[in-house]
């Protein structure tokens, strides 16, 4: 039992990063209908800049933790977004009206640029940071077994659940999630009605990537260390995610990360760990050939 | 313009013979980019430190050595086209690969070739396929499968040990050989498990280490998931002492895994840095701001095998430098070489390490 509960504290803190990546790839989709298949990358991005920043603070001596993660989230967030905006405006956006596939197309070129000039810049070797982050407390001092959730992981699981409050607010009950939805419903009439498309999509990459960027973040607080090559896993863990949950929909992708991320960590604890990836994607084969739009998503309706 | 392309051809060749000859091209090979990377550094800082000490002696019969450097990245399919690469260079000697993942199906190309090679990887198999252009300046898996399973027998009896691998060539080889080894003094292995390598995300496996109740994990892999395993036990409060092969040698360990390193073992050669013969080489490397540690005494090795093998040859055929480094002994700054009718070093030796503040010494 004891072990379980700590399988679950591994699979929520895993599933919620999942799920904060796969959040960009639902509302992109969302809203043009592509799949950006450079977020996994945009994150990689974050994850660097995080280093850096963690490695400027090193530098002027910052010894306070909430002052340095503050620092580092705000940093990451900025240029990310930046990264984000630029992706949109250089790769996408030049493309909008073409064929579906040129845009797919593009995405991957630009995936596979952002890896290999990150990889020709920082260099190939993995980006190790010192414990940021260390210790954590006992939940339950069970016979046999301790419990225990690490501050890390605490943060990750409370900034995860802040975040995707805020984001339902903002999507729900500002102007901008107004025209967002109304972008994502009907881009033509929308643009007739007065909302600045063009804006509404950069700002929804923006935001995609802010996400992206507080998840690189947490991963190099937990992890330690990062190369050019995180962003090709977590992206396809993290597609996949917005995939089962039913991409589109932002509820979903959410569920869709906390499912894989809790699928991986029993899947390791109970039965073979190195079967864990052939079970992830079975289900997800599963789920799709029983609900082909995925667990939330809604079936998608031909316009007329 | 087909007799424009002909004389390009002729150009070209003419001008690669000519450069042939005059200087002789040695290479190495390993994983210079990727996750292993700081591997390859050792390999080159080695081995451009024996070349230019090579060259500052009136090279090799007459002729300086030129150094080629290879990336594989640890890719057994980057690994046949460095080969091949090599080979069109018209190299006479390699120092590699690093991985036997990638060693192995790159020896086939040299052996073509008539390259003979001198190799670091461990597993059995690279000396057991009959090629007669191998030679391995380390030991062997089983070797140091039996070392390490033997030490986990003796100094932790009775505690639970898990033996886990990473899949790969080398890690799976020398986790089974550190269970046969363990089950052969008594010590059955608790747990007996799989990774992945490259993942991030361990602590699936480190909470079942701990339900377990697991304290020694045998490990065969590389140490940049053991650096990941550490840590994430130690965020869960699980104390690990992990006992590795030969690649946790590389002080990456120490920067990814902060303290907890200090509870890493490893097996690996005596440390050749404690050779007396090798003193004057130590201080050199030390002098270049190198510490000689992990494998770049073996490449300075390789080179001097290379150079010695070659002199008393007195020629850099094949044919002739096979049987030389085969009959010969070469005495080396990792202590004196000579190889068995497998190509193995006839005295290898491995001894157990452990990590200590960012330093590896003789564990007691």
């Amino acid at each position: 039992m004891a072990y379980a509960l700590q399988q679950l504290i591994n699979g929520l803190t895993l599933g919620a990063m999942y799920g904060l990546i796969a959040i960009g790839y639902t509302m992109v989709y969302g809203i043009i209908g592509m799949i950006n298949f450079a977020h996994g990358d945009i994150f990689m991005v974050s994850a660097f800049i995080a280093v850096t920043a963690f490695t400027i603070l090193a530098a002027a001596d910052v010894t306070s933790i909430p002052l340095a993660l503050t620092f580092v989230l705000i940093v990451s967030i900025f240029f990310t977004s930046a990264y984000g905006w630029a992706v949109e405006r250089t790769a996408y956006r030049p493309l909008r009206g073409s064929t579906r596939l040129a845009p797919l197309i593009s995405a991957i070129g630009m995936s596979i640029f952002l890896q290999n000039s990150v990889q020709l810049t920082q260099g190939a070797r993995v980006k190790p940071i010192p414990p940021v982050l260390e210790g954590g407390i006992v939940l339950w001092d069970a016979p046999g077994f301790t419990v225990q959730i690490g501050w890390s992981q605490m943060l990750i699981i409370v900034t995860t659940v802040i975040l995707m409050t805020a984001f339902t607010w903002m999507i729900t009950q500002t102007p901008f999630g107004r025209q967002q939805r109304a972008c994502e419903q009907d881009r033509t009439m929308a643009s007739l009605l007065g909302v600045n498309v063009d804006r509404t999509i950069s700002f929804t990459f923006m935001l995609g990537a802010a996400l992206a960027a507080v998840a690189g973040v947490m991963v190099t607080v937990y992890y330690g260390v990062v190369d050019f090559f995180i962003g090709f896993l977590a992206g396809i863990k993290a597609f996949t995610a917005a995939v089962l949950g039913g991409i589109g929909s932002l509820p979903g992708a959410m569920l869709g990360g906390l499912l894989i991320g809790l699928i991986e960590s029993f899947w390791a604890a109970y039965l073979w760990a190195e079967y864990k990836d052939v079970a992830t994607f079975g289900i997800l084969c599963l789920v799709l050939m029983l609900r082909p739009s995925g667990l939330l998503g809604r079936p998608e309706v031909e316009k007329v | 313009m087909n007799k424009t392309l002909l004389a390009t051809a002729v150009l070209a060749l003419g001008g690669f013979s000519t450069s042939a000859l005059a200087d002789l091209s040695v290479a190495i090979a390993g994983p210079m980019t990727g996750q292993y990377a700081s591997a390859g550094d050792q390999i080159r800082k080695g081995a451009e430190m024996a070349i230019a000490d090579i060259n500052a002696r009136g090279g090799v019969l007459g002729e300086k050595l030129k150094l080629e450097v290879g990336d594989d990245a640890c890719d057994p399919k980057q690994a046949v086209s460095v080969a091949n690469t090599m080979v069109n260079k018209g190299i006479v000697f390699m120092h590699g690969h690093w991985c036997s993942s990638s060693t192995i199906p790159a020896s086939e190309v040299y052996v073509e070739s008539d390259i003979p090679m001198a190799t670091v990887s461990t597993n059995p198999q690279v000396t057991e396929r009959g090629l007669k252009n191998i030679f391995r300046i380390m030991g062997r898996d089983d070797q140091q499968g039996l070392v390490a399973g033997s030490y986990i027998a003796e100094k932790f009896a009775g505690k639970k040990v898990a033996v886990v691998d990473d899949k790969s060539a080398y890690g799976k080889g020398l986790a089974d050989e550190m269970a046969k080894a363990m089950e052969g003094k008594g010590l059955k292995p608790a747990l007996r498990e799989s990774i992945t390598a490259g993942e991030k995300d361990y602590s699936g496996i480190v909470t079942k280490l701990k339900q377990a109740g697991v304290e020694v994990m045998a490990y065969g892999g590389y140490h940049t998931e053991v650096a990941l395993i550490l840590r994430q036990a130690q965020a869960a409060g699980l104390q690990l002492t992990v006992m590795g092969g030969d690649t946790m040698t590389n002080s990456e360990l120490v920067t990814a895994a902060g303290p907890a390193a200090d509870n890493v073992m490893f097996t690996f050669s005596p440390d050749p840095r404690k050779n007396p013969d090798a003193a004057p080489v130590v201080e050199k490397f030390r002098a270049a701001k190198t510490e000689p540690e992990g494998y770049v005494l073996y490449a300075y090795a390789a080179m001097q095998l290379f150079e010695q093998a070659a002199t008393a040859a007195k020629s850099t055929k094949y044919a002739d430098l096979e049987k030389a480094m085969r009959g010969g002994t070469f005495k080396t700054v990792i202590g004196e070489l000579a190889f068995d009718a497998k190509g193995d070093q006839k005295a290898p030796g491995f001894v157990v390490y452990r990590w200590q503040g960012g330093q590896y010494d003789y564990a007691k």
